[in-house]
């Protein structure tokens, strides 16, 4: 019968498909041309101005070149800018931008890029927001020539310009950065080392980029996002489908991916041992948790009570459950980045030299009521995931009542926006994590952000003195002055517990051993890899 | 027929409707707001408000729906909220890998279990009856990812003979395509196997207990031929209508599968698009998945006809 | 004639010891399943570490199961997940089955209602159960009662298309007939004639309810849109140990060696009851 034959035909078929393809060679490593890495997360939005995920930073940096750069030595850089001058008086700026800079169009970059790009910029990142609260104006004389106008002395313009991470001033052609600051742009043209193909995109699937062969790279060696920015394969392919921890592991030993961008802690000992695979700390600078209130509800409302937090809040339970691995994390006392300027201990006794008796102690003093404490904890996000137990655990240990609550991590970036009250879907507390540059100084640093309800970042922190400081920062050019300020800023912040600060953590990568070329860096960078 | 084939038209169509109605309110009265998600983490309050008033989500909800209908009837599906392109786009790039997907696994399952179920039912009650029995149970007994990871890590890591995940494009080659989609299918098809595998069984069981079968035999026709030709030709309606029912479920429901082996398939982008309240992706999906439902017992119903003569539309 | 069946003692066996276990779980040398002390993380089944209580004491103890990456013990959740899979499964199938009775007698008995019903119901068939679960615990928030339902609403067509096709057939008979003629109100008929013919097809459909829900709830957990962390499910303990599953595979075998005998007993349960109850269906799937 035709049916029966059909059958034994399709499996005749299949047999000899299946067995041809076992005998496949070690098709696995790919072609040397072509690096395939597993990013931290799924790539969604192809804007880096629109959203401060890293993965669209890291998107960005591919396709889009910066003005300035900050090395691993946390120095600000030129990249695209070739010289510049600053006025005595400190309000005029005036930058030379390199020659050979071109759009992957074939049109040359200018000032009126420039300007537009950052104009865009200035509306959506923090930073920018505060340097364009000093800008009178901006003008380009000359095609390659910019200039910015301050209505007074600014302490921190190349800061800004030059700052690694989200969001970026990412430099793009006028016509794309004059879409609103508030709508996603669907043009990707850049000036970077990377051409975004974006007939290739498959979102939840993958993301493929192709070598600018028009780029012009610095002279000097890479270093953070600055220096030359050499390109020594043909394609990289974001594997976006992989998001299974223990199967990206499997697939990187079996060759079948080149990195993975951030392996999760427990799988790191097991890789480390493996003969082909290289673990590497890329970051100059590490990453830190922070615990952080929501100061318009009860029972945070009280400085007393949050000062019980910090008391009970010891670093080293959250960072040995979250991390794990010994040699990855260490206590900080500081609320900037240890290892960076402004970083100092003080104030910080509150936290470090406290123990659990003396938080059972300030919480019985600060009138707690017993109001329960509505503790959110993301369940897809294995990098904090571990963070909200411990804390739960501490703060019941303290003398608290604590509600937690877990949810996915869209779910709790929604609620983390509202100001109700907890029964009508407000919040008491959640725990995140910060990589070195976005919290390493004053302005940067969102948590210390307390103009309250108005514009504060979520938690809406409230504090008039830690306003004028930072407005003290913002205009001080002197080093030593500002560090100083920095010390005041956080004295204070601990004082009143703006949020707590948990400790920080490195999160390396993991490649297979024929990729070399990797540098120290504060972002996922892919140029200079060169794959052997 | 053709009358059959409108009037099943026509009344599906509610169902549609109903689907429709049903996805876009229990979306938009759920707690969860698609601007803060996206907006990310240092956006505030005021950029938060920015954002629903550009993703239309200040209108009122029957504003909404209109505008979502109206699109519809001209065969758009709107835009995702989270990805910055069309949903049928998206559906469409994840459509070659669910089908395959699909496809590889009801072939395996088939073909393992019709031949046993056929056997069970000859020798009903014998060793191999009970023993098909009891490994059917446990086939839909053990959750597909436990399978899954023990599958991956004796054949694939210990054994080294397959990948461990992902998916090829059949455009980049059939045997890449191929070796991928073995372990995939081969974990999802123990479900079905165990479940056809029982269907089959038990109608052939009854097929054999018919008359024209002892007149088969009586005619002297080789055992193979009576439980081919008569035995199972007869049971089929049942066999074609679990297949049916599991093709339907191996389009939407495979999620575990897909996020084990890093499939990139129609479930897992229904799972993201609901936790990322992208409504326009979740509402297209499921349109798309009742659609597919009503079109496969459309065709079910309709292969009635080739398999029983009895049956007339 | 019940316990003679083979089937219904071993799966029926099997469950009773499981409800054992379920509810003697704090006796049977577990600790607070969730208390933690990352000092104790990653313990192979058998090894001993420390766990702190709630009062800051520590204490040494003996995983048998092993710790998972938090340093919880694997055998307390193991054993008090057995509450909650056993407690989930059957709150699920007495919702899935009230309400599809309800909405099947509604949808046997009056004519009007037939059509628009049966249209909804396939609404609801027309998406996959999985991600129809999915949604509702994402929309609603994972709690217990949000899970329940979001796993039984998927069952409820199925359970209503069965309860109305009795309906339809029963109602024709001379007896039922008869009682209508004499006037006897719908809801006594539907009571004194129609449920009882229900009970046996129902209760071999609600254990495999049973069955599907347990799975469900797994998979749920597994892809992080189940119960609270706090409530140990064997879900979560799997989904908790997929990460390191190379390295500790105790943290998914235990918990899945649980999960698929359970599910495993139910089903076999159903088996034997069906063979018993109805052996017109015996001969069926």
């Amino acid at each position: 019968m035709p049916i029966k034959r059909a059958i034994a035909g399709a499996a005749a078929v299949l047999t000899t498909a299946a067995i041809l393809g076992f005998g496949g060679a070690a098709r696995a490593q790919g072609d040397t041309k072509t690096l395939r890495v597993v990013p931290h997360s799924n790539l969604a939005v192809l804007d880096p101005i629109w959203t401060t995920a890293y993965i669209s930073r890291n998107h960005g940096y591919m396709i889009y070149d910066t003005l300035f750069g900050t090395d691993e030595k946390s120095q600000i850089k030129p990249q695209m800018v070739d010289t510049w001058t600053e006025s005595p008086d400190h309000r005029l700026w005036t930058f030379k931008l390199r020659k050979g800079l071109e759009f992957h169009d074939g049109k040359p970059v200018t000032g009126e890029d420039v300007i537009a790009s950052l104009a865009r910029w200035g509306k959506r990142d923090s930073m920018g927001v505060a340097l364009f609260g000093f800008v009178d104006r901006m003008d380009t004389p000359a095609p390659d020539t910019f200039r910015i106008f301050l209505r007074e002395p600014c302490g921190f313009v190349l800061e800004a310009l030059g700052k690694p991470s989200s969001n970026v001033p990412f430099i793009m052609p006028k016509r794309v950065a004059e879409t609103d600051a508030f709508k996603q742009i669907d043009d990707y043209t850049g000036s970077g080392p990377y051409i975004f193909k974006k007939d290739e995109f498959k979102p939840g699937d993958k993301a493929v980029y192709v070598k600018n062969p028009k780029y012009v790279p610095r002279k000097e060696p890479p270093s953070g996002s600055t220096g030359g920015k050499h390109v020594y394969v043909d394609r990289v392919e974001m594997n976006l489908a992989l998001r299974d921890a223990q199967a990206q592991v499997n697939a990187l030993q079996k060759g079948e991916v080149d990195i993975i961008e951030q392996p999760a802690f427990p799988l790191i000992p097991a890789l480390k041992k493996d003969p082909n695979i290289v673990v590497y700390n890329y970051s100059p600078v590490p990453l830190q948790f922070m615990a952080r209130f929501n100061h318009l509800l009860k029972p945070f409302d009280n400085p007393k009570v949050r000062q019980a937090v910090e008391a009970a809040f010891a670093q080293e339970p959250f960072l040995r459950a979250q991390v794990g691995v010994k040699e990855l994390y260490k206590t900080c006392p500081s609320m900037f980045t240890c290892g960076t300027p402004y970083a100092s201990a003080f104030g910080s006794e509150i936290q470090s030299k406290s123990n659990m008796k003396k938080a059972q102690e300030l919480l019985k003093a600060s009138g707690y009521d017993g109001t329960p404490v509505l503790l959110m904890k993301p369940t897809d996000l294995a990098a904090i995931d571990k963070l909200p137990d411990v804390a739960a655990q501490l703060l019941r240990q303290a003398g608290f009542k604590v509600d937690l609550q877990a949810m996915d991590w869209n779910t709790l970036v929604g609620r983390r926006a509202k100001k109700d009250p907890v029964d009508k879907g407000g919040w008491n507390m959640f725990l995140t994590a910060w990589q070195g540059p976005d919290i390493w100084n004053p302005i940067a640093n969102a948590a210390l952000d307390t103009r309250g309800e108005q514009s504060g970042w979520f938690g809406w922190a409230k504090d008039d003195k830690i306003v004028a400081l930072r407005n003290q920062f913002m205009r001080e050019t002197d080093i030593g002055k500002k560090k100083k300020l920095a010390e005041q800023i956080q004295a204070r912040a601990f004082e009143i517990g703006t949020h707590v600060p948990l400790g920080e953590f490195d999160s390396p990568l993991a490649a297979r051993k024929n990729i070399s070329g990797f540098f120290r860096q504060t972002g996922n960078f892919y140029w200079n890899l060169k794959k052997n | 027929m053709y009358t059959f084939l409108l009037r099943r038209i026509l009344s599906t169509l509610p169902v549609l409707v109903i689907v429709a109605v049903l996805v876009f309110l229990v979306l938009r009265l759920a707690p969860g707001d698609p601007a803060a998600i996206l907006a990310g983490d240092a956006a505030s309050t005021e950029q938060i408000a920015r954002i629903r008033v550009q993703l239309g989500l200040d209108k009122p909800i029957v504003a909404q729906f209109a505008i979502w209908a109206g699109n519809l009837l001209s065969g758009d599906l709107g835009e995702s909220f989270y990805y910055k392109m069309k949903v049928t786009t998206l559906i469409g790039q994840r459509l070659e890998p669910t089908l395959a997907l699909a496809t590889l696994t009801i072939l395996v399952a088939v073909l393992v279990a019709v031949p046993l179920g056929v056997a069970a039912a000859w020798r009903f009650g014998g060793w191999f009856d009970r023993a098909l029995m009891g490994f059917s149970v446990l086939g839909f007994s053990v959750p597909v990812f436990v399978l899954a990871y023990i599958l991956i890590y004796v054949v694939s890591l210990k054994l080294g003979l397959l990948p461990v995940q992902g998916y090829r494009r059949i455009g980049d080659g059939f045997w890449p395509f191929l070796r991928h989609l073995i372990l995939p299918s081969v974990t999802l098809s123990v479900i079905y196997i165990a479940l056809i595998a029982r269907v089959t069984r038990a109608s052939v069981l009854e097929a054999l207990g018919e008359d024209y079968i002892r007149t088969a035999r009586a005619k002297g026709l080789t055992e193979l031929r009576v439980l081919v030709r008569h035995a199972l030709a007869n049971a089929a309606v049942p066999i074609v209508t679990v297949v049916g029912i599991g093709i339907a479920l191996l389009i939407g429901g495979v999620v575990v599968t897909e996020s084990v082996y890093a499939i990139p398939g129609l479930g897992r982008l229904t799972v993201d698009a609901v936790l990322a309240r992208d409504f326009p992706t979740v509402q297209g999906l499921i349109l798309f998945f009742s659609f597919t439902y009503v079109l496969v017992n459309l065709l079910i119903d309709l292969s009635y006809v080739f398999l029983d003569p009895r049956i007339r539309y | 004639m019940l316990l003679g069946n083979w089937s219904v003692r071993i799966g029926g066996g099997a469950l009773v010891l499981l409800l054992v276990i379920a509810l003697a779980a704090p006796w049977l040398g577990t600790v607070d399943p969730t208390l933690f002390d990352a000092a104790s993380r990653d313990l192979r089944p058998g090894e001993v570490g420390e766990i702190t209580n709630l009062d800051g004491e520590t204490m040494k103890h003996v995983f048998l199961m092993g710790s998972d990456s938090l340093g919880r013990d694997v055998y307390s959740r193991v054993m008090y997940g057995t509450r909650v899979s056993l407690l989930v499964g059957l709150l699920c199938a007495l919702l899935a089955l009230s309400i599809g009775i309800v909405c099947g007698l509604a949808a046997g008995y009056l004519r009007w209602l037939d059509g628009t019903l049966m249209r909804f119901m396939d609404g609801v068939m027309a998406i996959p159960a999985i991600l129809v679960a999915i949604t509702l615990v994402a929309i609603l928030r994972g709690s217990l009662a949000t899970v329940i339902m979001a796993i039984a609403i998927p069952e409820i067509p199925r359970v209503t298309r069965l309860v109305r096709s009795l309906v339809l057939s029963i109602r024709e008979e001379p007896y039922v007939e008869a009682a209508v003629a004499l006037g006897t109100p719908a809801w006594k008929i539907m009571l004194g004639h129609i449920l009882p013919n229900c009970i046996a097809p129902l209760v071999v459909q609600g254990t495999y309810i049973v069955a599907f829900s347990i799975l469900v709830e797994a998979i749920l957990s597994f892809l992080g849109v189940g119960l609270p962390p706090d409530i140990p499910t064997w879900g979560n303990v799997m989904s908790e140990g997929r990460a390191q599953f190379n390295d500790y595979p105790h943290n998914i075998f235990f918990p899945g060696v649980f999960l698929a005998v359970t599910v495993l007993s139910v089903n076999i349960l159903g088996d034997g009851l069906r063979d018993t109850l109805d052996p017109k269906m015996a001969k069926r799937v």
